[in-house]
């Protein structure tokens, strides 16, 4: 009979609890990708979802409407999604065979999470391009994403340099490059139609 | 192994072997008594739905009244439990069976561990093997070393692709089936696999000294020319300036590679075949790379003063609609003006 009356303990363990606390984290993860700093929380405390939002709303962002799709080969949806995942499953089965101690699904959370800046530049060009076409335009968010490349690329490595051997850590960070870079790319030429 | 395939082979077969299952200590989830305790079993196995027709069989034969039903429920129902608690047993030996195996499996071929001691590279050695990647050693006599590493020519291909993506996207290339990125990653890896593959089929009939992985190696740093050319000659769009490319660069990177073929194949038709064929693949994918994805198109300013316009419509703008190949000599020398200027300019 105790069982069921109800206490105020019993409403607080309900759904919505862990739904804070887990939106919390990613939250905190942001900001430590916005504010890089040689810190263990992204790689204690992985998970997958923060990356997951980014790769949906970069994903989305970069999908032409259908009219033209057919005619430039723009990126669509699931190509987006595959090249994100796969690129950063590439990525750390290279770092791990270049020695590196760090789990699997820690680096895809690295990885996943430095698309941040990134999805910001994505957001600022689709704001950019609303404004009348030129080559300022072209030139404005050239710099927003060049400066947005360079900024996921020094959290990745502030985060995953130390988990390389010393002598090694270029050849783990030249893929991290890359992949950042043909993700850039993506965003530097779109157009929308 | 052999007590856990037999109970695994008596339950498909439904007959007796699997009595044997109770000898061996049952490990997992499986209880190791039965518990008779439990009646209502109700467990769905094929044993048991044979059971229960016969039962309704014999009901609908017999014209069953209540009391034969309970009578015969309760003897069935006893039975019944028995058996579902035997083939539960089965099932789950057969599932622990099952998951070993697959853990098994699993641990033999997704274990990377595999390729670690091709991926045992220093910075240095990157380097120093993309330099000499380029230069062509004379001495044939003895073979010549081939590091057997992948490092370097994984992020070869990668680094080919994005150039290759920079290249199709400036030059606005038309993909009709498939995408950009996908067509970008599967000529540089179909490239790199297959044409590594076809020679050392080659080099197997020719009785070369190479290995799978050497060819590889091989001609992975062999893209490197490759890259240096693309990068290049996708941002200065010069006709001239590419065949000379082409040549040097390109000539360089295949000559290395033949001259350590060379130096590892006997006999001259041999070594004609082999290096004839690696020659020829190498220097023309470099030609199929700059014509096939890279077309000097007239409104390539467009990028920069119109990015929201539809492509088609830039070919309106600048010249009648005409074909392709009769527009390209015109426009060759239009665009390469126009493109020595906008290089000049700054971005």
């Amino acid at each position: 009979m105790a069982e069921a009356a109800e206490s105020p303990g019993d409403r607080e363990t309900a759904s919505p609890r862990p739904l804070m606390r887990d939106l919390k984290a990613v939250g905190k993860k942001f900001m430590h990708v916005l504010y890089p700093r040689k810190s263990n929380t992204l790689l204690r405390d992985w998970d997958l979802w923060g990356p997951l939002i980014l790769c949906v709303t970069l994903a989305l962002m970069l999908q032409r409407s259908s009219l033209d799709s057919e005619k430039d080969g723009g990126p669509q949806f699931a190509e987006v999604f595959v090249i994100v995942w796969f690129g950063a499953v590439t990525i750390t089965l290279n770092s791990k065979l270049l020695g590196g101690n760090i789990s699997f699904f820690q680096s895809l959370c690295v990885l996943g999470y430095c698309i941040l800046p990134l999805t910001v530049a994505m957001v600022v060009c689709r704001l950019v391009l609303l404004a009348e076409p030129g080559p300022i335009n072209f030139i404005v968010r050239l710099f927003v994403v060049a400066v947005m490349f360079v900024w996921s690329i020094v959290a990745s490595t502030a985060f995953l340099a130390d988990s390389q051997p010393p002598n090694r850590k270029a050849l783990a960070v030249y893929p991290v490059f890359l992949f950042y870079f043909v993700i850039s790319w993506m965003i530097l030429t779109f157009t929308p139609q | 192994m052999a007590a856990t395939a037999a109970p695994a082979g008596g339950a498909r077969s439904g007959a007796g072997p699997e009595w044997g299952g109770f000898e061996e200590p049952i490990q997992g989830g499986g209880s190791a008594v039965i518990d008779m305790e439990n009646m209502d079993d109700t467990s769905g196995s094929s044993f048991e739905d044979m059971g229960e027709l016969h039962q309704r069989l014999r009901e609908e034969e017999v014209d069953a009244d209540a009391a034969a039903v309970e009578e015969e429920d309760g003897e069935f129902l006893g039975m019944k439990g028995f058996k579902g608690q035997l083939s539960r047993q089965v099932a789950d030996q057969m599932w622990q069976a099952g998951k070993r195996q697959a853990s098994r499996a699993f641990s033999l071929y997704a274990n990377i561990d595999i390729l670690r001691p091709y991926f045992d590279v220093e910075p240095a050695q990157v380097r120093s093997r993309l330099l000499e990647s380029m230069v062509p050693i004379k001495m044939v006599s003895f073979p010549q070393k081939i590091a057997g590493e992948l490092y370097g020519p994984l992020m070869l291909v990668f680094t080919l692709v994005a150039i290759l993506l920079h290249g199709m996207k400036t030059s606005d290339t038309i993909i009709r089936e498939g995408t950009l990125m996908g067509t970008a990653i599967g000529t540089c890896f179909g490239y790199w696999l297959g044409v590594s593959s076809f020679i050392y089929f080659l080099a197997y009939l020719c009785n070369a000294q190479i290995t799978m992985l050497q060819m590889l190696a091989l001609l992975g740093y062999g893209l490197f020319g490759h890259c240096i050319v693309l990068f290049i000659t996708y941002n200065i769009h010069l006709h001239a300036l590419f065949y000379l490319f082409w040549l040097l660069v390109g000539g360089l990177s295949t000559l290395r590679m033949v001259a350590v073929l060379l130096s590892r194949t006997v006999g001259p038709t041999q070594r004609l075949l082999l290096c004839g064929t690696l020659a020829a693949l190498h220097m023309l994918f470099l030609l199929y790379l700059h014509f096939a994805y890279h077309k000097v198109v007239e409104g390539i300013l467009d990028t920069l003063e119109g990015p929201n316009i539809l492509p088609v419509q830039r070919v309106p703008r600048h010249a009648p609609a005409v074909l392709p190949a009769a527009r390209l000599p015109t426009t060759v020398l239009n665009a390469t003006a126009k493109a020595v200027a906008v290089t000049l300019q700054p971005r």
